[in-house]
């Protein structure tokens, strides 16, 4: 995974509550088995709106996602974040992030910044009156910055998160690294008190298709 | 000292690292120089065994892919099971898929399943079925279990008291190659429901009576536990319906406590414990209730007898009013949500004041895993029987198991729906997110049984309005939507 530290650019301004994750990316384009190509599907639907923001040219290039709150609601579709990642974005700001969305964010070493709404109100008013003013975003410091007026706000944000992509950490490495404990884990459990799935197929001979 | 919830009870036997064990391992560590003092920051999460590893063939490939390019196995194939259900078609199996991506994706959950020893409900298993309805079904799901699965409609477990979320592809590779996560050990929220229900008020109207109430993120960052006499009253299959929409809320999961309902309901299942086992389980799982001086974080108490068939209006399973209500003015909307109100409307094609009975629709599904269980199918042909779709009206009923539907036809209910107009396809979940060829053309109105009623949902510009069984039933036959009760009055 990359490593997150600051990052500086331009917020595309998606202001609506409870964006969820069929709008970012439709059921019918799920069916790529890779991690990319998504990007020109997302937000499909809205993009046909020529006054959708994303549609403004002066928003190309946008590192920044300025949003409500409830963002990625839904289905927890990965598939959300990749087509986000596709369009450039770095880090997403609203009010609130729906708990499996966020999670595959930081999976994928993008941001999730949580401010009040009053906050939010500011920036999607300066996104929208002057979108080429620059915005910055810092981990290591959990601020949020407009650059040139003095605006600037501190996040919360999990340690552990944050540890994980300052650092650009792979998850899998480092679960890895517990090993002893997942066998030890397994050897206390008495595993016959799981169910078993390796059971063999059973092919409906009597199967027979509607048609 | 205060007693435990559900939640923390399954939470506590599945801890496999935490970071007070890890206190002590740092020291230790320390002293022999090994450890960097930045690593690892002790408010990490618990690191939890995951019990049953559910796969389907939409959010498993990347996994897949990812385990080969590092060259790491599945650690523990029989702990998982795949399925294919999302874009699988409902007609005409036999039949070369029409659809090249899907084909492609049904192909490669069936090379990866090989290659990496997984058992897979193929398309032609007797046994193929909705993710969550097959868990079930077999006995997989049991009590005091965690359980995952890349989708968010994994709650629908919750309901024989197991721990069960959706993770996103990523989560499902380390699941994969672990069979462990770690987590952030979620708040908890007890939803009562007290009284009793009144005839035709269904399980589906109950949660969406608390999406209503709480809101589509009412429920983030906690997992509810449902409580209450309504809740105690609900048949298994019920549960499973309220804890499936417990997402719809935002919430991580949901939870009902296992009881005698429970135990009896899983007796006997192909993987559920054997007779020689069945005590001990009974024992270990009749520790799991909540006991009674346990806290929750946040608790609220709803009225179950005063709740009427809910129909959605919008476009997020909240803007919902009761059958005999109309479509909201925007004056009485809560402010803040005005806007998506309007936005809603706008997309529905929807006149405030219109009363919810006169609302024409186009198209019924019937299933999903939901409302595609068997009690849903007899429940819909109780109403439908001897009855017609009305002109105009296209309906279909897709099972959600290949068990469900064999079950269906032998109890005459296929014929009922076959009878009255209804298609009867193969199992899988359809309309519900249309990915396969059933999707609604753009301007076409649903009544769903299923549990989204998101813009597009179930097809570009398709309008969904979600109700029970019971209800898309009756407006079936009716042509626009109608109180239920009134039918069976
Ligand atoms: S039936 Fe619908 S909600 Fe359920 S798993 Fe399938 S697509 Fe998801």
């Amino acid at each position: 995974m990359r490593r997150f530290s600051a990052v500086s650019g331009r917020a595309v301004p998606i202001d609506r509550e409870n964006v969820d994750t069929d709008q970012i990316i439709p059921a019918r384009h799920l069916k790529r088995i890779e991690r990319d190509g998504y990007g020109p599907f997302a937000f499909e639907a809205w993009r046909r709106d020529p006054e959708f923001a994303l549609n403004d040219p002066v928003y190309e290039g946008a590192t920044i996602m300025l949003t409500r709150s409830n963002f990625g609601s839904g289905s927890s579709r990965e598939h959300a974040v990749w087509a986000l990642d596709g369009l450039g974005i770095e880090v997403l700001v609203g009010v609130s992030f729906a708990d499996i969305f966020k999670n595959n964010c930081f999976q994928n070493g993008i941001l999730t910044v949580e401010l009040s709404g009053e906050d939010i109100d500011h920036l999607m008013g300066i996104a929208r009156k002057t979108p080429q003013t620059e915005i910055v975003v810092d981990l290591s410091a959990q601020t949020v910055e407009v650059v040139g007026n003095g605006w600037k706000r501190s996040f919360q944000i999990d340690p552990f998160h944050k540890y994980r992509l300052l650092r650009g950490l792979d998850d899998i490495s480092m679960t890895l690294e517990y090993v002893s404990d997942i066998e030890g884990y397994e050897q206390r459990r008495d595993n016959a008190s799981l169910p078993s799935t390796a059971v063999s197929p059973q092919t409906n001979v009597q199967w027979r298709s509607n048609h | 000292m205060t007693g435990k919830t559900l939640l923390e009870k399954i939470w506590e036997t599945h801890i496999v690292d935490s970071p007070l064990q890890e206190a002590a391992r740092r020291d230790a560590l320390r002293e022999g120089g090994a450890l960097d003092d930045d690593n690892m920051a002790g408010e990490r999460p618990d690191l939890l065994y995951i019990d049953l590893h559910l796969i389907h063939e939409v959010t498993s490939p990347q996994a897949f892919e990812g385990l080969r390019r590092a060259g790491r196995p599945v650690r523990r194939p029989d702990l998982t099971l795949a399925t294919v259900d999302h874009n699988v078609p409902t007609l005409a199996r036999d039949q070369p898929n029409p659809d090249p991506l899907s084909a492609k994706q049904i192909d490669v959950i069936q090379r990866n399943a090989e290659e990496f020893g997984v058992t897979l409900f193929d398309i032609f298993d007797a046994r193929q079925g909705i993710v969550h309805i097959i868990g079930p079904e077999q006995g997989f799901t049991q009590p005091g279990m965690t359980i995952v699965c890349g989708d968010s409609h994994t709650s629908t477990h919750g309901a024989f008291g197991s721990l069960a979320f959706g993770i996103g592809t990523s989560e499902v590779e380390h699941v994969l190659a672990t069979q462990t996560l770690r987590q952030t050990r979620p708040k908890t929220m007890s939803v009562e429901i007290t009284g009793e229900l009144g005839p035709g008020v269904t399980a589906k109207d109950v949660i969406l009576a608390i999406i209503n109430e709480i809101g589509v993120s009412g429920g983030r960052g906690h997992v509810i536990e449902y409580r209450g006499k309504v809740i105690r009253n609900l048949s298994m299959e019920e549960r499973m319906m309220v804890c499936n929409m417990s997402i719809e809320a935002g919430a991580r999961a949901g939870l009902i406590a296992p009881d005698e309902k429970t135990f009896e309901y899983m007796r006997g299942r192909p993987h559920a414990p054997g007779e020689d086992n069945w005590g001990g389980a009974l024992e270990r799982w009749r520790q799991l209730p909540t006991d009674d001086d346990a806290q929750f974080d946040r608790e609220i108490s709803m009225d179950g007898s005063s709740m009427r068939p809910f129909v959605t209006w919008g476009t997020n399973p909240a803007q919902s009013v009761t059958v005999d209500g109309h479509i909201p003015h925007l004056q009485d909307v809560a402010k803040a949500e005005r806007e998506s109100a309007e936005r809603a409307l706008a997309y529905m094609d929807l006149a405030p004041g219109t009363p919810i009975r006169e609302i024409p629709i186009d198209r019924v599904f019937i299933g999903s895993c939901t409302n595609g269980r068997i009690e849903d199918m007899r429940a819909a042909a109780a109403v439908v029987k001897g009855k017609h779709v009305a002109r105009g009206v296209s309906a279909m009923v897709v099972p959600g198991s290949g068990l469900v539907k064999r079950q269906a036809e032998e109890e005459g209910l296929a014929d009922i729906f076959i009878a009255a107009g209804f298609e009867w396809r193969d199992a899988g979940c359809s309309m519900c997110l249309g990915m396969n060829p059933d999707v609604l053309a753009p301007g076409e109105r649903s009544a769903s049984t299923s549990n989204r009623n998101f813009e597009g949902r179930q097809g570009p510009g398709g309008r969904t309005h979600l109700v029970s069984p019971q209800m898309a039933a009756a407006a079936a036959v009716a042509g626009h939507f109608v109180d239920v009760r009134e039918m069976i009055a």
